[in-house]
């Protein structure tokens, strides 16, 4: 605004500074993150309502294995460690993100993208495994809800690891512009949020499985 | 270019503050932690992983504590995870992210808690026979 | 129905699956048809491919998506009543022993279809159209949150409403009522592909619902005028944020329950079936804890329509603003830990009924709260008697009753004799109608002009309410007594004269709110061809309190040429009493807006075939559509060419027809338009 601000301007009470702020696309940088903070916690629900489903069915084994006959948790424990590294490493990622140091950004989302597959390797091993025992999802109700709630994670990985390869495109491309620190924080939030979803799925599924 | 030590708060706030966004309303955004925290994060988390496999795997426990160890274990590292992975603190710019977090809380508490008190319920009034380790 | 051998390239799909044999289903097909066919080829008589592509199906302007929200709305309103009428003709030829003209499998359908589209596909988009027209003027924003994402949202409802009519023509839809309880669900009781459209058609809008439902969130929270603390926001759009809350808490509840069933039927599993360890109780109490709050996602938006219309032409402020914020976030929480009302019969036993009872009848209290703040507000105001007032006012009165009788079957034992007869079905459509429709209706009549520009006709208004009351009237007082008498719902046909008297007076009540349906279309065409003598050149036809009034009828696209500041709870009001409204401004800055996009519509075209892969094992198809939806997300997450400035001029030139009208306006007619 050059002019001078005359006097039905100055009782106009409209806010310049506010209005640029406001714009819709202006502020994508602290509403994205907002607005994908509250998709998880939807998601968070929606484990949630699995994770209720499992309690309740998790002792109709109708006559079929339990998890004391199925889960090797040493297998486990390394597919816990991969996601575990794998948080840790994006982490990492997001230092070199803020030290605006985009090699760094790329090894470590790599190192990130490998750990990920692994896991998600381990886990179509052990559900083949499984299947090929007879103890698929259609053997009782605790294996379906064993197989939805375990497999509804491993899908949010692999989708994560789809976001993550379309990431590595827009870094090569764009470099560390606005949208895609924006993205890298959204993915970050997403990353870690899994994480601590197997949280829950190893203790009650796995570990209150057999102890 | 920042040459400063990547973990040193005042590079944090330099960077954050103003060379990385250049003109963009920034609001303030969460910081992404430090190496510092991330391992101190990571150190935890694996401890904590690790204290309730060992006591599973080893039959360290007796019967009956088994779940509440393992459940309150859990619950410590979700907490970890999400201070120091998540950077959940109680800064004004987290203030919806909290507000969101709680409600999301206490509706998964009610959905889960409800779910298995009225399940219950209806198995001990309705199916007797099917009961778990009833058959 | 025979287990069909499937093939490679068409699944189950084969002609049979066109229910040729039925004159009816036949007969509604070819009307659907027709008017489709009717439409297609006005548009092109018309040449308005271009302008229907550019300007609406690719649009990102939330005032535009909210209209094709209200139409999707009004269209189904239509098919679902349609089913209804059916029914009562149905119920009222077949109830002194005869058949009646539907068959039972036919009969089926239509309850179900009934139940469906009218809560998803009629109600949601009502209320969800609303929101987005309205709470983004409310709040002095110039689009939601994420536009693009608002475009997906509208497009993947519409897929939805897609799916249940391709229902009709190809194939069946579910026999199994509006929830689908198994064991009747399972692929054992309903082997054919109802349950499946079913599924797939609520999978696909309920995704939609819940990304529109994270968009106005992040919206209300973050986009808010400088000025709009939390507690001077309209009421409307408190009520938005409250209903947009539940929608993000419960809809994931919904998708996970129809993925069991989904599971169930597809790959075999155990969760809700007879066998194997199954636990059919467990699909109703994850159902619920998604339907109850579903309840009032409907019925709080209207409540917040409700606040604003009374308050308006009261020409006063809200009555206790705060309590009524507060009575909003009491509900919105309380109607998390009331589901299992639903189904006191199923045995929890005394003490987990008495919980739950005592928990919904506690949710009447804030709501008794809001009665009394709207009845307080027009005490002692000046209420001017418009058609949106009349439908407030049917509102109160209707669902009170409808409240009342909710709370008496919150009482176990009252419910043990309730459960499942006509007693229930009147009680919900009581407070439905009562509530939301006429809330809708309400809402419609306020907003269409700042929608359009041009108000709606008040005399076929009048005519449209009046024939809706004494309809619904008319229509659900003998459900009660049928109730009360032991009729149960969803019977094709009985043999009671006592019964069949009710039978018909309820079936000349729904007739006349079919008058009352075609009253609200005939006001909606006249209304179009008198526009100009219905203009609204002010912005502000109804003198109004809050922002979307602040701006002219239709609004520019981008809403507000300057950001307004806003000091108290009726903003604009405040505005207009201190003499700030309506005036141009010295100059004006270059605006930032959202480019239109086609990708919203064409995902929601692509997950039509996906959805309609799936009910019939087409599995090549439903990956290639799956893979063509991830794909096209991914593509257009490198469109960055999103965005553009309205440069000065342009603002400059729009706002200055609008004063141009405002002054001749003024200088024609009143003095001013401050209070």
């Amino acid at each position: 605004m050059n002019v001078h601000p005359s006097p039905l301007e100055a009782q106009f009470a409209f806010d310049a500074v506010g209005a640029e702020s406001h714009d819709v696309a202006h502020h994508a940088s602290s509403t994205a993150p907002l607005g994908f903070w509250i998709y998880l916690m939807s998601d968070c629900i929606l484990f949630a309502s699995i994770f209720a489903g499992f309690a309740v069915l998790r002792g109709n084994f109708a006559g079929g294995p339990t998890g004391l006959d199925l889960f090797n948790l040493p297998y486990v424990a390394v597919e816990t460690a991969c996601l575990l590294v794998s948080s840790l490493t994006y982490g990492l990622a997001m230092i070199a993100m803020e030290r605006n140091d985009r090699r760094q950004v790329f090894a470590w989302m790599g190192v990130t993208f490998f750990l990920g597959l692994c896991f998600l390797g381990m886990e179509i091993h052990e559900f083949s495994e499984l299947v090929a025992r007879g103890a698929g999802p259609d053997r009782s109700a605790f294996l379906s809800a064993f197989f939805t709630l375990v497999a509804t994670h491993g899908l949010h990985v692999t989708a994560g690891l789809i976001w993550m390869g379309t990431m590595f495109v827009h870094l090569w491309r764009r470099g560390l512009s606005a949208g895609n620190r924006t993205g890298l924080i959204c993915l970050s939030l997403f990353w870690h949020f899994l994480d601590i979803i197997w949280i829950g799925v190893f203790s009650i599924v796995y570990l209150m499985g057999v102890g | 270019m920042n040459v400063e030590a990547p973990g040193s708060r005042s590079a944090r706030a330099r960077i954050s503050g103003a060379a990385i966004h250049p003109g963009h309303g920034h609001h303030g955004e969460a910081s992404h932690g430090s190496v510092r925290s991330y391992l101190t994060g990571f150190a935890l988390s694996v401890v904590l992983t690790a204290i309730p496999f060992v006591l599973v795997m080893t039959h360290a426990l007796p019967a009956q504590s088994v779940v509440p160890t393992i459940i309150g274990l859990g619950l410590v590292q979700i907490i970890v995870h999400l201070i120091y992975f998540l950077h959940m603190n109680g800064s004004s710019s987290q203030v919806w992210n909290n507000a969101a977090f709680v409600f999301t809380l206490v509706v998964v508490g009610i959905l889960v808690c409800g779910s298995l008190w009225i399940m219950y319920h209806l198995n001990v009034n309705m199916m007797p026979g099917m009961m778990p380790g009833g058959q | 129905m025979s287990a069909v051998p499937e093939s490679f390239l068409f699944g189950k799909l084969t002609l049979d699956a066109v229910p040729w044999h039925e004159p009816i289903i036949m007969t509604a097909v070819a009307g659907m048809v027709l008017a489709a066919v009717t439409v297609l080829g006005l548009v092109t008589y018309f040449r308005l491919w271009k302008t229907l592509w550019n300007e609406w199906l690719t649009t990102v302007d939330h005032k535009r998506i909210g209209v094709m929200y209200i139409i999707l709305a009004m269209v189904m309103l239509l098919r679902g009543f349609a089913d209804a009428l059916m029914m009562r003709t149905q119920q009222a030829l077949a109830s002194t022993g005869g058949p009646g003209y539907l068959p039972p499998q036919h009969f089926d359908q239509i309850f179900t279809a009934h139940g469906v589209i009218m809560i998803f596909f009629m109600a949601m988009p009502f209320v969800v159209g609303l929101m987005n027209i309205v709470m983004p003027l409310q709040i002095g924003a110039r689009d939601v949150a994420f536009p693009y994402l608002n475009s997906v949202s509208f497009w993947l409802t519409v897929a939805g409403a897609v799916l249940v009519n391709i229902s009709l023509a190809v194939g069946e839809f579910a026999h199994t009522g509006w929830l689908a309880y198994p064991p009747l669900s399972e692929l054992h009781y309903s082997s054919g592909v109802g349950v499946d459209y079913y599924i797939w058609a609520l999978q696909i809008s309920g995704l939609g619902t819940l990304l529109s439902g994270v968009n106005l969130i992040t919206t209300i929270l973050t986009m808010r005028a400088p000025g709009m603390t939390m507690m001077r926001m309209p009421i409307f759009t408190w009520t938005t944020l409250c209903a947009n809350m539940l929608i993000v808490a419960a809809f994931p509840i919904l998708t996970v329950t129809l993925a069991m069933l989904g599971l169930d039927r597809y790959l075999g599993m155990h969760f809700f079936t007879n066998s194997d360890g199954g636990n059919a109780m467990m699909y109703v109490n994850l159902i619920w804890a998604w339907g109850h709050p579903e309840v009032y996602i409907l019925i709080l938006p209207a409540f917040g329509i409700y606040s604003e219309v009374i308050s308006t032409f009261s020409s006063k402020r809200l009555f206790g603003y705060t309590s009524m914020v507060y009575a909003t976030v009491c509900i919105t929480v309380l109607s998390f830990v009331v589901w299992l009302h639903h189904f006191f019969t199923m045995g929890s036993g005394a003490n987990v009924n008495a919980f739950f009872g005592i928990t919904t009848m506690v949710i009447s209290i804030p709501t008794g709260v809001k009665i009394f703040n709207w009845l307080f507000t027009m005490y002692r105001g000046r209420v001017r008697l418009e058609v949106p007032v009349l439908w407030t006012l049917g509102f109160i009165v209707t669902f009170v009753i409808g409240g009342m009788t909710g709370v008496l079957m919150a009482v176990p034992p009252a419910d043990f004799v309730l459960h499942n007869s006509l007693f229930l079905i009147a009680h919900f459509h009581n407070a439905i109608i009562g509530g939301v429709v006429f809330g809708c209706m309400a809402g419609l009549n306020y907003w269409f002009p700042k929608a359009f520009g041009f108000k709606l006709d008040p005399r076929l208004g009048k005519v449209s309410f009046w024939c809706w009351l004494v309809g619904f009237y008319i229509a659900f007082m003998p459900l009660y007594a049928l109730g009360l008498m032991g009729m149960t719902r969803r019977l094709d046909h009985v043999n009671n004269p006592v019964w069949h008297v009710y039978l018909v007076v309820a079936m000349v009540g729904a007739v006349l709110i079919f008058c009352g349906i075609i009253a609200q279309i005939a006001q909606i065409v006249v209304s179009i061809i008198n526009r100009d003598q219905l203009r609204d050149v002010t912005g502000d036809p109804w003198d109004g309190r809050t922002l979307e009034w602040a701006t002219s009828s239709p609004p520019p696209f981008y809403n507000f040429a300057r950001i307004p500041h806003v000091e108290s709870v009726d903003a604009f009001w405040e505005m207009k009493r201190a003499g700030r409204a309506s005036a141009p401004l010295p100059s004006y800055q270059r605006i930032h807006m959202p480019r239109n996009t086609g990708t919203g519509v064409i995902l929601g075209g692509l997950s039509v075939v996906l959805g309609f892969a799936l009910v019939w094992h087409i599995w090549w198809l439903a990956a290639l559509g799956f893979t063509a939806m991830v794909a096209l997300a991914i593509i257009h997450s490198f469109d960055e060419d999103r965005d553009y400035y309205v440069p000065p001029s342009e603002v400059a030139r729009i706002e200055g027809s609008y004063f141009e009208q405002l002054t001749a306006e003024n200088q024609n007619e009143r003095p001013s338009l401050a209070a």
